[in-house]
């Protein structure tokens, strides 16, 4: 691991705003977490593997997208909510001008043979894309056999009876956090030899 | 309320409630502007979201689009703001406390909790692009390669994207 910086060298808001900018505009096919790392840890420096990996548990805990949670809270950590304001705008400003491109020239040519065939095309390879994403996901993080019931609960209850997320996330949200309490065996077993 | 309230209102709801992130809000997402308020058809949706996917960054900024087609470009915007803003405000006050709690045993419970259902949710969001996306045997058969491919090799998902969206072009089209 690499070692902490004790003084963290003073950043100024443009180069957070461009280094997120440079992320928003290169991360191209949803994988922005290998961008962020590349960016954030290997070209400057900013977190270490550490300090990245617990950025990006609590960005995936929290509401909100993976890429601008992060950019909020890294641009926190370096320049406070100047920061934040600074990379959110960064991670959302490229994506934001290239979909509002292709926004107009669906408006123009959208509805034709052609774009309905290109679009068709697209969108069933995203279900596969989103498919072998939540499954490589569901590998790393899900290690039990309550956690698969979970799995599948949320599942049937959005997608097979269409309860609202609110009522899903308000029954079984409670129900998963208590499985996953520890124990009090465990928290004290730590001082065993 | 007007249209543009509206949607303000449903998509800052729709901020606060992705967690686990973009794909696993799909399902609600689909279910508020198609179903509940009639904004855009399931077809649109669609492709809306498969715009989305062809652009770099965030992958629910195709939101936007949304707002337009219903207010202009106010309307996209506006949701844009709605969409983004209040999870974002969340992360940056929770991000400070959730230092404070760094050892405390309900953080890891939250953490490991809320894992399978942004899971089973991220499939829901599968699940829903699936119900009009695939509406044949070429679609079932591009989304299954697809899935094939990334869970044998990691591979930057824009070119099979873009392959699928040539092949589109070539067989439905």
């Amino acid at each position: 691991m690499s070692e902490r910086p004790a003084q963290r060298p003073h950043v100024t808001l443009w180069r957070i705003f461009a280094v997120f900018g440079l992320i928003g505009a290169t991360s191209f096919g949803g994988g922005v977490v290998a961008y962020l790392r590349a960016q954030l840890v290997t070209a400057t420096a900013w977190l270490d593997d550490g300090e990245f990996l617990e950025l990006l548990e609590v960005s995936q805990t929290l509401p909100g997208l993976n890429a601008t949670n992060m950019a909020v809270l890294v641009g926190d950590k370096l320049r406070g909510v100047p920061g934040a304001i600074a990379g959110l705008i960064g991670m959302m400003l490229p994506g934001s001008l290239f979909i509002a491109m292709l926004g107009a020239a669906y408006a123009t040519y959208g509805g034709t043979h052609v774009v309905t065939a290109v679009l068709g095309g697209v969108a069933a390879a995203a279900v596969g894309v989103m498919t072998a994403v939540t499954v490589q996901l569901g590998r790393k993080q899900l290690d039990r056999w309550s956690d698969l019931v979970l799995v599948a609960l949320t599942l049937i209850a959005v997608s097979g009876f269409k309860l609202s997320l609110l009522t899903v996330l308000g029954t079984l949200g409670p129900v998963a956090v208590l499985l996953h309490w520890p124990h009090k065996a465990r928290a004290t077993g730590e001082t065993r030899p | 309320m007007n249209d543009l309230s509206l949607l303000i209102r449903a998509f800052a709801v729709l901020s606060l409630l992705a967690v686990g992130g973009g794909s696993a809000i799909l399902p609600e997402m689909k279910h508020v502007v198609v179903d509940q308020y009639h904004w855009i058809t399931a077809d649109d949706f669609d492709d809306i979201y498969s715009l989305g996917q062809m652009a770099p960054g965030p992958n629910m900024l195709m939101v936007s689009l949304i707002g337009d087609k219903v207010a202009g470009i106010v309307g996209g915007f506006a949701v844009l703001i709605a969409f983004f803003l209040p999870a974002s405000v969340l992360t940056l006050v929770s991000g400070r406390l959730w230092e404070h709690f760094k050892a405390a045993p309900a953080r890891e419970a939250l953490r490991r909790g809320l894992a399978p259902i942004t899971i089973g949710l991220m499939l829901s969001g599968a699940v829903s692009i699936a119900r009009t996306a695939i509406d044949g045997w070429q679609t079932a058969a591009m989304a299954a390669v697809v899935l094939a491919i990334l869970l044998w090799r990691s591979l930057n998902p824009l070119w099979l994207i873009a392959a699928a969206g040539l092949i589109g072009w070539l067989t439905l089209g």
